[in-house]
């Protein structure tokens, strides 16, 4: 080797950034994961600080209000900057409300949907054969089963409430968990360090927890924020079709329903609520798509 | 080939069975069926009353059996609300979800396939881009909510198409748009996958080197073998849209099979609830089915295992 390449890889030695200089260059790099991180975080404060933003009560009711217009309209009032409801409730007060529930819909869902889904999917890699086939079995049926309607038909008999949505949704999202977390379980499985672990003399579960799940965090990651976006959807759907989140809550996919009679001469009453959990569900995507890239740039298509 | 579609086969009749098996099962834990027939106001007496003239007071597994033995042969029930059988009021409205359905995947197909042949041959280019956004933002449109806006939009403000009923083809241009968005995303990223793919390929350059106008090499060579997933994935996504039509159907009031659903689930009429379930579940059985067949018939590879 000649002194000039020598020095020349100790300056591109130099030059290379640390890995948490790396890091923070590909997360400010990425617009869409930048984007979807500052959605949700004012979502998130929102729903947190819900009582000392929003100006109104919720539930308080002013029947001589009805339907009042929102500010950009000629007559509208600072009073009520989104104007009201069918029952005279401050709009941007039941807005700010609303962020709780999808939120905690989509975070709760997330949690139970995601221990059970990984519990299947993880189980089904490691250990494949019989138990691989019975999982993939349940999760063949479970795609099979119509979600919308099963939820329907469940919350209608359970009796529509938040936790009653929580629990069917929990129940009936897991299938993209457990296929993430198999293929992924099954790429790690036969690795060195799974045999040294073994050989060390780890348990199943002792090696499950402490090797496997470490190493599919990422596209679990990945699969959590999606699955979120969904149970938010989900939830407003239902709620839409009135098997959801009862009145009076302010659930966005509800406050769409309620409006739904005044489509015609206060089409806003549909229009914010709706922008609402676009904006919200589009950003824990863009979260989520944003991880993958920054955790794998590698796979970037 | 044989051995193969023999075993999917299987899969799909034992996968239906399940479905059966826990749609009942469900059904019939998540609540009193005798409590919400009689209505809350109902004294415990009728409530008893109803379980017996219903045979709900049966064991669940007598039930099970005698609905499945009865399924099997055609019959599925009389509706409680209706007081029909709930096999034609299903064969009235099932045309109306499946042209929904057709239209719907159509319009996904139209809109999605053309965007990404173009994506794919200028990869990362301002149309790429704009294919990719158009799809990241459909992903995270509220059916329901975008069913409303085109209704608000094109139907009371400019009023140029029907909002709501059925009778004319106008009737399903919304209710199209509004369930077949949602299907794109996925349709467009898997064309352009495998139109990049097929374009690197060695035979693609073979052709070109042959000296075969670029057109001929784009939709008889490359196009036709990147197409082969997309029609797996399509098959699979009007199984979806059947599901996801019980939304827009409400929304749009076009009396198919999910506005019958979503009425039966309001007025506790489950036999009604219980048979669409099935059917729905049915037709993605047979889809994937049909999906996994013709995948294994053009790529050898697929049918081990």
């Amino acid at each position: 080797m000649t002194l000039s390449t020598a020095l020349a890889e100790a300056e591109a030695r130099i030059a290379e950034p640390s890995p948490g200089a790396l890091l923070r260059r590909r997360i400010f790099g990425h617009g869409g994961f930048l984007f979807g991180a500052i959605v949700v975080g004012l979502v998130l404060a929102t729903a947190l600080l819900a009582p000392l933003l929003a100006p109104h009560d919720p539930y308080a009711q002013d029947l001589t209000r009805r339907v009042v217009n929102p500010i950009w309209h000629a007559d509208g009032t600072w009073r009520n900057p989104l104007g009201t409801d069918q029952l005279g409730r401050d709009y941007l007060s039941r807005l700010i409300y609303g962020a709780r529930i999808s939120l905690l819909i989509g975070v709760a869902t997330m949690a139970i949907s995601g221990a059970i889904g990984s519990a299947l999917g993880v189980a089904a890699g490691y250990f494949g054969g019989r138990v691989d086939m019975a999982i993939t079995f349940l999760i063949t049926t479970r795609l099979a089963m119509p979600v919308v309607l099963v939820a329907l038909a469940v919350v209608a008999l359970a009796g529509g409430s938040l936790k009653v949505v929580i629990l069917v949704l929990g129940f009936l999202l897991w299938d993209r968990f457990a296929v993430v977390t198999r293929s992924a379980t099954m790429q790690v499985r036969n690795l060195d360090y799974i045999d040294a672990a073994r050989a060390a003399g780890c348990s199943d579960l002792r090696v499950l927890a402490s090797e496997i799940l470490p190493n599919i965090l990422n596209p679990l990651i990945v699969v959590a924020t999606l699955e979120m976006a969904h149970a938010i959807l989900l939830e407003a759907a239902l709620s839409f079709l009135g098997l959801g989140v009862q009145p009076p809550l302010p659930s966005w996919g509800l406050m769409i329903s309620e409006a739904k009679e005044y489509m015609f001469f206060s089409p806003w009453l549909i229009a914010v609520p709706g922008a609402a959990l676009f904006l919200l569900v589009l950003a824990v995507n863009l979260l989520g798509d944003g991880v993958r890239d920054i955790a794998a740039p590698e796979n970037r298509n | 080939m044989l051995l193969f579609a023999a075993r999917r086969l299987m899969l799909a009749v034992l996968v239906a069975l399940t479905v059966s098996v826990i749609c009942f099962f469900l059904l019939h834990l998540s609540g009193d069926l005798a409590q919400a027939l009689a209505g809350s106001s109902s004294s415990a007496s009728d409530v008893e009353a109803v379980r017996k003239a219903y045979g709900l007071d049966r064991p669940i597994i007598v039930q099970y059996l005698g609905w499945a033995s009865r399924v099997l042969t055609g019959d599925l029930g009389q509706s409680y609300f209706f007081k029909e059988p709930v096999a034609k009021l299903i064969a009235e409205r099932l045309p109306v979800t499946m042209v929904l359905g057709v239209c719907a995947l159509v319009f996904a197909v139209a809109l999605a396939l053309p965007l990404g042949v173009v994506a794919a041959l200028r990869p990362n280019s301002w149309i790429d881009r704009t294919a990719l956004t158009i799809s990241v933002l459909g992903q995270a449109l509220p059916s329901f909510w975008f069913a409303l806006m085109l209704i608000i939009v094109f139907g009371l403000t400019l009023r140029w198409l029907p909002i709501s009923g059925s009778g004319t083809w106008q009737h399903l241009v919304l209710p199209s748009i509004a369930l077949g968005y949602y299907a794109t995303p996925a349709i467009m990223r898997l064309t352009r996958a495998g139109m990049i793919e097929v374009l690197a390929s060695d035979y693609i350059r073979t052709a070109r080197a042959k000296g075969l106008r670029a057109p001929s090499v784009l939709f008889k060579h490359a196009l036709r073998n990147a197409v082969i997933p997309v029609v797996a994935l399509a098959a699979v996504q009007f199984g979806f849209m059947l599901g996801g039509s019980i939304v827009i159907e409400t929304v749009f009031a076009l009396h198919g099979i999910g506005y019958l659903a979503w009425e039966s689930i309001a007025r506790a009429d489950f036999p009604i609830v219980q048979a669409i379930v099935l059917i729905l579940a049915s037709v993605y059985v047979v889809l994937t089915f049909l999906a996994d067949i013709l995948n294994a018939f053009l790529d050898p590879r697929l049918r081990v295992g």
